[in-house]
């Protein structure tokens, strides 16, 4: 393929990523939208496979059929419970990928000069793409529950890695200004795959949302560092719009806690147990059972269901759907309200209450969800703690001014928890305790199954 | 250092039509849309290509088929899942 048209493909290619990010917006025209921008990766490739520089095809096709087995297989059999499990591994593949790029190329140049600005290019790719292979590793382990999801602290860990993070930076000085020498790329690999354990063995469960959206942002931008070092336009284009995306994420994962990054990459938030004064009042929570709870909904106007990550742990996804499909034959309206960090990555529960073939118009971001609460009859917690906390509200506790789903303002609370133990910011949650509070202990897939039966029968 | 500049310039309104477009989209679709763009960060796999298309062996080759593999998985698999995904937000008829 001549050059001419080469660049053609690639130009044509850029436009339908763009269109197709754009056509993501609405879930009307987004399945769409995926499927452009899936037709430009494959302009480009086959535009690539064409080019005069490709001689050698063993190779790619057999890296091509091996890669695109695997990632259909995962595709295909992942529960939607799992997503944000996929999700980390496949950041973690793109990440990888950009880091071996620049590897070969470097590698290809042994005792040659790359020159400033590729040297510091092809740096920038190992550092960058390499913390996000051995980052989304961990990242995976933490929700896959093989690594523990508390943080994981030990002393001097900070130290560690910022001399870890300076030696890297001098790496990639490095690279700019000598002859490329193949062990340096070894070395600053291991330096860079340490780093990114480092950097998310720290990191509590929770904050996971943060972590998926920033490691989504680091392997878009290893391949924008990639597309410098091979002078590719579109690489640097495809990944800083990949980089600008995650970007954005992590800014509204952080801002619907309100924590900055560096609280959250540092904080080692949920790392210690603050257990709770024992000379305040003595407070008892009030129990119920599912067909206590029953007659409230079935008699209510209005029902509020607001999710957590305990939905996504119980695969309570379809008992719910069983229970608005009752409510909603009674004539009772319910809607959920959505915490963007309910979950362990932006959008989580949104995704698992459409496979259960919840309308996605039922569901309510924050603000429009407390606008309805204070005329709503019952509110059901579901496998959430931290977001309905109303101690976010007061100034002293660890989690103060995270904005909450102000569950409090409805009239009736039903709260389904296997028992009083604390959300993951190990602080005590007020709401349990209160007088309109009822708590219903029991796995949230069957309470939700009787709470479905029992309504259905009321 | 033309080239160099040209890059840059990319990059930066890349990072500005990336923010635009994505700062408007609703949360529902947040989990598809990182993966989505996901699945275009394997765009590298064409850096993959180019190096292990030149056939220089050894080393380098062995490097540029790992990342073919590795660039390969991301991008059928991650364009998959979102369509799977996606296909569970479509309404109702």
């Amino acid at each position: 393929m001549p050059p001419m048209l080469l660049e053609l493909a690639y130009i044509l290619s850029a436009f339908l990523f763009i269109l197709g990010l754009k056509r993501l917006g609405s879930p009307a025209t987004a399945p769409a939208g995926n499927a452009m921008a899936a037709a430009a990766m494959l302009i480009a490739v086959v535009a690539t496979l064409l080019d005069r520089q490709v001689v050698s095809y063993a190779g790619i096709a057999g890296g091509m059929v091996g890669g695109a087995l695997l990632g259909t297989i995962l595709a295909r059999r992942v529960q939607m419970t799992a997503m944000p499990q996929l999700v980390a591994v496949f950041n973690g593949f793109g990440g990888g990928a950009s880091a071996l790029v620049a590897s070969a190329e470097l590698i290809r140049q042994a005792g040659m000069e790359p020159g400033i600005a590729a040297g510091i290019a092809a740096g920038v790719g190992i550092l960058v793409g390499t913390v996000t292979f051995s980052g989304s590793v961990i990242a995976w382990g933490k929700l896959q529950g093989v690594v523990t999801q508390r943080p994981v602290l030990f002393p001097l860990q900070r130290v560690v890695s910022f001399i870890l993070f300076a030696a890297l930076v001098a790496g990639v000085i490095l690279l700019g200004v000598g002859p490329v020498d193949p062990l340096l790329v070894l070395a600053m690999a291991g330096a860079a795959l340490l780093l990114g354990v480092l950097l998310v063995v720290p990191i509590g469960g929770a904050d996971m949302p943060v972590v998926v959206s920033l490691l989504n942002s680091y392997s878009g931008l290893a391949a924008s560092a990639a597309g410098f070092v091979l002078g590719n336009a579109l690489l640097i284009l495809a990944g800083a719009l990949v980089g600008a995306a995650g970007l954005i994420l992590t800014q509204l994962m952080c801002r619907a806690m309100n924590r900055s990054l560096a609280n959250v990459a540092f904080g080692a938030f949920g790392g210690v147990d603050t257990t709770v004064g024992q000379d305040g009042p003595a407070r008892t929570a009030r129990s119920t059972t599912a067909e206590e709870a029953a007659p409230l909904l079935s008699y209510a106007s209005r029902v509020a269901i607001i999710p957590g990550y305990g939905l996504a742990v119980a695969q309570a996804q379809h008992e719910v759907k069983k229970l608005v499909a009752n409510l909603e034959e009674r004539g009772v309206e319910v809607y959920f309200a959505i915490h963007p960090v309910a979950g362990r990555m932006p959008g989580h529960m949104n995704v698992l209450l459409a496979e259960a073939d919840i309308p996605y118009e039922l569901l309510l971001d924050l603000d429009d969800a407390n606008d309805q609460m204070s005329r709503t009859d019952v509110a059901i917690v579901v496998g959430a703690n931290d977001v309905v906390n109303p101690e976010a509200r007061n100034p002293g506790s660890a989690i103060a001014g995270m904005p909450i789903v102000d569950v409090d303002r409805a009239t009736t609370v039903v709260v389904i928890k296997r028992s009083l133990s604390t959300g993951f910011a190990g602080i005590d949650n007020p709401l349990f305790y209160k007088n309109r509070t009822m708590m219903l202990f029991a796995d949230a897939k069957v309470a939700m199954a009787d709470l479905a039966r029992e309504v259905r029968e009321a | 250092m033309g080239i160099w500049l040209m890059g840059i310039y990319v990059f930066v309104l890349a990072m500005f039509v990336g923010f635009e477009l994505i700062r408007k989209i609703p949360p529902t679709l947040h989990t598809p849309l990182m993966s989505g763009a996901n699945a275009i960060s394997g765009i590298t796999l064409i850096g993959a290509i180019l190096v292990v298309g030149e056939g220089s062996g050894g080393w380098v080759t062995g490097l540029g088929i790992a990342a073919v593999v590795f660039a390969t998985v991301n991008v059928v698999g991650g364009f998959l899942v979102t369509d799977r995904m996606l296909r569970m937000f479509r309404r109702k008829d």
